[in-house]
């Protein structure tokens, strides 16, 4: 089999979140950097893949320099290959430049089944595996969190708000993966010393060829509204707090 | 020109979901602005019907594709059918919902028609006659505000966050072709797996009650359980409450689970990390509750109760028994 995981770099969950005081973007200099936690789903699910079927995981990535990091934490895990779309052409891209950077890589290399993250927790747009899907003209199953491989298809279970469906897709296709899919695994001392000599390609705007301007730009960042400081309930007894909350939310509030 | 705001109405079971009528509400107060028209598409099988309700709530005209194809939801069908009454009427705007759903076809159809989509958005307005729509990034951490350099311009709404009120326009009814090539359909519904609980999903509670480490163990959950069934509400919990096992990963609050927004969210033995409050500070109304006067939850809280919970929310369920009774 052949698999494809996307990958993507982002800001660890526990990170700060600071915006310039331009409203140009956030300060970079303070965070850790993590592989999106949604796409350990991806890397973790195609590994399962290739070590029942055989086959290859190639990880795929737009990002700066320090992408590679991630990259090399997907192979460490055991996957086979890298591509790395680096060019500071793509630091402004949307996902709509991400998705057809992607494809324009993807569509070169043999692909049975691509996993993504359900969205990158940085940007929180959700948007790439089915724009990747449209450009490659697959079709796609969002928030996956079960996968059963059937030969020429797979079974997947996808929640939806109130129920799940069991969801039949023929091959190839993308799958972008929700929390609950597996559990993914750490990366062995021998697997981090082996990703320091597996290949990794790393390919420019030009190599990857395809237009970069952004459809959807962020015009400015700003820092979440400020809520008003809350009260504090006070009382001696834990019944008189409850019956002032109560009393609060309902006439205050008017949330009850 | 590109003219007009059109949204993508979104139903189940034969009935508008609300977010349909939140939809239509925003994109009529958008299009008051600039005395333009608001248009709808509505897929499905049967569904003719619902094209009044939209009406009800600002749509002047309801494009309606009712076809056996259209039922269930198909990614690659509804994409299909939506990108073609789209180029075929070229609104200026177009407006889907945030839901499983809507997340799912709004990505497919900005690909198709090739234009910029900001996911998920808290507010949408025309800043000088160009439209911006503003979202949580980063999990609410910071605010984006995204302009898109195509059109339409399209956004998907968070549900639960923009009223929907009524403002009766015509509603009538644009019969379109939904039939598609069953060859170029690749998936397949085999089964639907409903939730018997009876339980609202997070995303669409109007009430939460979310415990977090704090309740001990799952048997702490149950007090929560019967406060939510007074409030008519759901029951969530934080990551530490779901990597412990005491409740499922579906009912996960935060960034690496569900993003909510309910009029009031009560969270419980929850000391507020900042995964958990990117997933809820967008609700109206919190409530913490907890013994730790130190926990981060107190500064993003409208009324902060520190004390034992076990003690405290027996005794609140007790008087919201009596209020709402």
């Amino acid at each position: 089999m052949n698999i494809i995981a996307c990958v993507k770099q982002v800001p660890d969950t526990e990170a700060q979140i600071k915006v310039k005081a331009d409203g140009s973007g956030i300060e970079e200099g303070q965070i850790k950097w993590v592989m999106n936690p949604y796409d350990e789903f991806g890397v973790e699910e195609a590994l399962k893949l290739k070590e029942k079927n055989g086959g290859e995981v190639t990880v795929v990535s737009v990002g700066p320099a320090r992408a590679m990091e991630t990259i090399r934490t997907a192979l460490a895990m055991g996957a086979d290959k890298g591509v790395h779309i680096c060019d500071p052409a793509f630091d402004s891209a949307d996902a709509f430049v991400v998705a057809n950077a992607l494809a324009a890589v993807i569509k070169t290399l043999p692909h049975d089944i691509i996993f993504c993250g359900q969205r990158a927790i940085d940007d929180d747009s959700g948007q790439v595996g089915a724009m990747l899907a449209e450009a490659l003209g697959l079709p796609q199953l969002t928030l996956v969190t079960k996968l059963d491989f059937a030969g020429t298809s797979v079974k997947v279970i996808r929640p939806i708000e109130g129920a799940q469906l069991l969801i039949e897709t023929a091959l190839p296709c993308v799958v972008t993966c929700q929390k609950g899919l597996n559990e993914p695994r750490y990366a062995s001392l021998p697997g981090i010393m082996k990703a320091k000599k597996k290949p990794v390609d790393v390919k420019d705007a030009a190599a990857v060829g395809i237009a970069t301007d952004a459809k959807a730009k962020v015009a400015k960042t700003v820092p979440p509204p400020a809520r008003p400081p809350g009260k504090i309930i006070c009382g001696d007894e834990p019944a008189q707090k409850a019956a002032e909350l109560g009393r609060l939310l309902r006439e205050e509030a008017k949330a009850i | 020109m590109a003219k007009g705001v059109m949204i993508v109405a979104e139903q189940r079971d034969g009935a508008l979901r609300k977010i349909s009528l939140e939809l239509a509400s925003t994109a009529r107060k958008l299009a008051d602005q600039s005395g333009d028209e608001v248009s709808a598409i509505l897929l499905g099988s049967g569904i003719e019907g619902l094209a009044v309700e939209l009406g009800k709530y600002g749509v002047d005209k309801v494009f309606v594709g009712d076809n056996a194809a259209m039922e269930p939801y198909i990614t690659e069908a509804h994409a299909t059918v939506v990108a073609k009454v789209v180029k075929e009427n070229d609104p200026a705007i177009l407006l889907l919902g945030a839901s499983v759903q809507g997340k799912d076809l709004s990505a497919r159809v900005a690909a198709k028609l090739a234009t910029g989509l900001a996911t998920d958005c808290t507010d949408v307005k025309l800043d000088g006659g160009k439209f911006v729509a503003i979202r949580p990034m980063y999990a609410g951490k910071c605010f984006g505000e995204i302009v898109t350099s195509a059109t339409p311009a399209m956004a998907s709404l968070r549900p639960n966050v923009f009223p929907a009120a009524e403002n009766a326009k015509a509603g009538a009814v644009v019969k379109v072709d939904a039939a598609v090539d069953a060859a170029s359909i690749k998936s397949k519904i085999l089964e639907v797996q409903k939730d018997t609980s009876g339980k609202v999903d997070l995303t669409e509670a109007n009430v939460i009650v979310s415990g977090g480490r704090g309740m001990k163990g799952p048997e702490g959950f149950s007090i929560l359980e019967e406060l939510a069934e007074v409030l008519k509400g759901t029951v969530g919990a934080s990551r530490a409450a779901v990597d412990a096992g005491w409740k499922l990963q579906k009912d996960q609050v935060g960034q690496t689970g569900k993003v909510v927004s309910p009029n009031l969210y009560i969270a419980c033995g929850i000391s507020g990390a900042i995964q958990h409050l990117a997933g809820m500070s967008s609700s109206k109304c919190i409530v913490a509750i907890n013994k730790d006067a130190e926990a981060p939850i107190f500064t993003k809280a409208d009324y902060g109760v520190v004390d034992d919970l076990f003690k405290v929310i027996p005794e609140l369920t007790a008087v919201c028994k009596k209020l709402v009774a």
